[in-house]
């Protein structure tokens, strides 16, 4: 589903932030990537949508090389895969089923359709009283909840989770950690960047570490490995 | 593209318009602002022009024939000039219509050269005006080569000064109006372009959640032509009120002088305004969007 092979990738201003990764993720696998800041995680998720093009290397994902991808093609890419980002990304001013709508209104679905799908997967996150507020009425932890609601509502095969429980208190992360292993649990492929030790080493995944832009350690069932 | 589709990029268009509510209510008044000096210095200049214009209609060549010359040679030579191309019109003036003419001009005054009506100096003559006021000099030669003719008179040391300062004025009046006029089309782009810089980041989230460049820019082609049509009804109201009073107060005041007729000038002035700002606002959003496309 995803493969990366000898990807490097260095910015304009001669940081190094991917060295020769290599990785494979099959569909339907749950797998957290670790590392200290700066390892290059967010650059891994960048790559992914083609919000970067890399160095070298290739990248393909449902059997597709990005490196090919015209301009156009890219929103058709970025589709299928949901992302939460680590600061977000909501518009401020739509409303929460706002926000989550413009994912299904990029695809055309029709109004009742959109309605029915934004009200199941509030309803999946636990936000569907706060349908008609403004991301900036919310706490940060519903803030991150309406962003894997809007990742996950035209049920895309991957999502893709950048620190999704950083800055939450231990039991919103924890639910947010129920909601995704839901979705998981559905057939979608969760690639999840974290620092949070305790979720990686309660509930046991594959674990990629990442240093120096270079894939360190890839184990099922892994421990976080660093000192948290 | 679905036809839902694009209803809704036209509803996005309008919302936008009030979720942004500050940025537009700025840049539609930056819009009108800049559009109501255009109005006024386009009234200004056109009306100088008219001015100008009525100057210059006021030249005439006067053909005094000679004493002897008989009414029938006269009548010939009236119509020969009359066939000539240059020629707008020919005004027959008998001697003691021009002595009258003559007097009255002078006024009150006149009455001391009352006693020229018992031994009238003038000729017959011929009051010619040619299609170019531009043209009189050349008229003027011709037809004083004409035997029939004592002498012409078309106030020739002042006319070629007269048409250096109108042919001026007009270019300046030219330069004026096209300088104003890019003027306020860089002005209004560069308004729409802080509306749209202030939201690159929404335009970038749009992208990554999967939108395609033109279902990005749409709405924004909508906002844009709107803050133009607002930008621009305003200042079109202003400017119509206006002048209708300023062309009714000067008729009263001073009636020897006045402005162009409203109608249809000001329908002209405003569909230009209009025009103006519509095509800047939406085509200066989508120049502005295009830098934040790529994503």
């Amino acid at each position: 589903m995803i493969t990366m092979k000898r990807v490097r990738k260095q910015y304009p201003n001669g940081v190094q932030a991917l060295n020769g990764m290599d990785i494979h993720i099959d569909k339907g696998e749950f797998v957290y990537v670790v590392g200290p800041s700066g390892a290059g995680k967010t650059t891994f998720i960048k790559l992914m949508i083609r919000e970067l093009k890399p160095t070298e290397g290739t990248i393909h994902i449902n059997g597709k090389n990005l490196g090919d991808l015209s301009n156009k093609q890219i929103p058709f890419l970025r589709r299928k895969i949901g992302v939460v980002f680590q600061d977000f990304k909501l518009f401020n001013k739509l409303s929460v089923y706002e926000n989550i709508a413009f994912a299904l209104e990029v695809i055309e679905e029709s109004p009742e359709k959109i309605k029915s799908q934004v009200m199941d997967v509030l309803e999946i996150v636990g936000l569907k009283s706060k349908a008609r507020f403004n991301p900036t009425e919310l706490s940060g932890g519903e803030k991150q909840r309406i962003a894997i609601a809007r990742a996950m509502v035209n049920q895309p095969a991957i999502l893709i989770a950048d620190e999704p429980t950083g800055n939450l208190d231990p039991e919103t992360a924890w639910s947010i950690m129920g909601t995704l292993e839901e979705i998981n649990n559905r057939g979608t492929t969760i690639v999840m960047a974290t620092h949070n030790s305790h979720i990686v080493n309660t509930l046991k995944k594959r674990v990629i570490a990442i240093e120096s832009g270079k894939v360190v350690r890839d184990e099922a069932g892994g421990a976080y490995g660093y000192e948290a | 593209m679905k036809r839902r589709t694009l209803a809704r990029h036209g509803r996005e268009g309008i919302k936008n318009i009030r979720r942004n509510g500050w940025m537009s209510f700025a840049s539609i008044s930056a819009v009108a602002i800049m559009l109501f000096v255009v109005g006024v210095f386009g009234f200004l200049i056109i009306n100088t022009n008219s001015l100008v214009d009525t100057i210059e209609n006021d030249v005439e060549i006067r053909a005094f024939f000679e004493q002897d010359v008989e009414s029938s040679q006269q009548e010939n030579l009236m119509e020969d000039i009359e066939q000539n191309a240059s020629v707008e019109s020919v005004i027959y003036r008998d001697r003691d219509e021009g002595l009258d003419y003559f007097l009255d001009s002078l006024g009150s005054e006149g009455a001391v050269f009352e006693n020229l009506r018992d031994e009238n100096p003038l000729n017959d003559a011929l009051i010619i005006q040619a299609t170019d006021p531009q043209m009189t000099e050349p008229l003027a030669e011709e037809i004083r080569s004409q035997p029939e003719v004592e002498t012409v008179e078309y106030g020739e040391t002042i006319l070629s000064e007269l048409f250096t300062v109108t042919n001026y004025i007009r270019v300046i009046g030219g330069a004026l109006v096209i300088g104003l006029i890019f003027t306020s089309i860089f002005l209004i782009s560069n308004t729409i372009k802080l509306t749209i810089i202030s939201r690159k980041d929404e335009i970038q989230i749009m992208k990554l959640v999967g939108a395609t460049n033109s279902f990005v820019r749409y709405p924004f082609f909508i906002e844009g032509m709107l803050i133009g049509i607002f930008g621009a009804i305003i200042p079109i109201a202003g400017l119509t009120a206006g002048y209708y009073y300023l062309h009714s107060f000067m008729y009263d005041q001073i009636p020897f002088f006045t402005l162009v007729d409203p109608n249809p000038m000001i329908w002209q002035v405003s569909a230009i305004l209009l025009f103006i700002s519509v095509i800047v606002g939406a085509f200066g959003s989508q120049m502005s969007v295009r830098k934040f496309l790529r994503v």
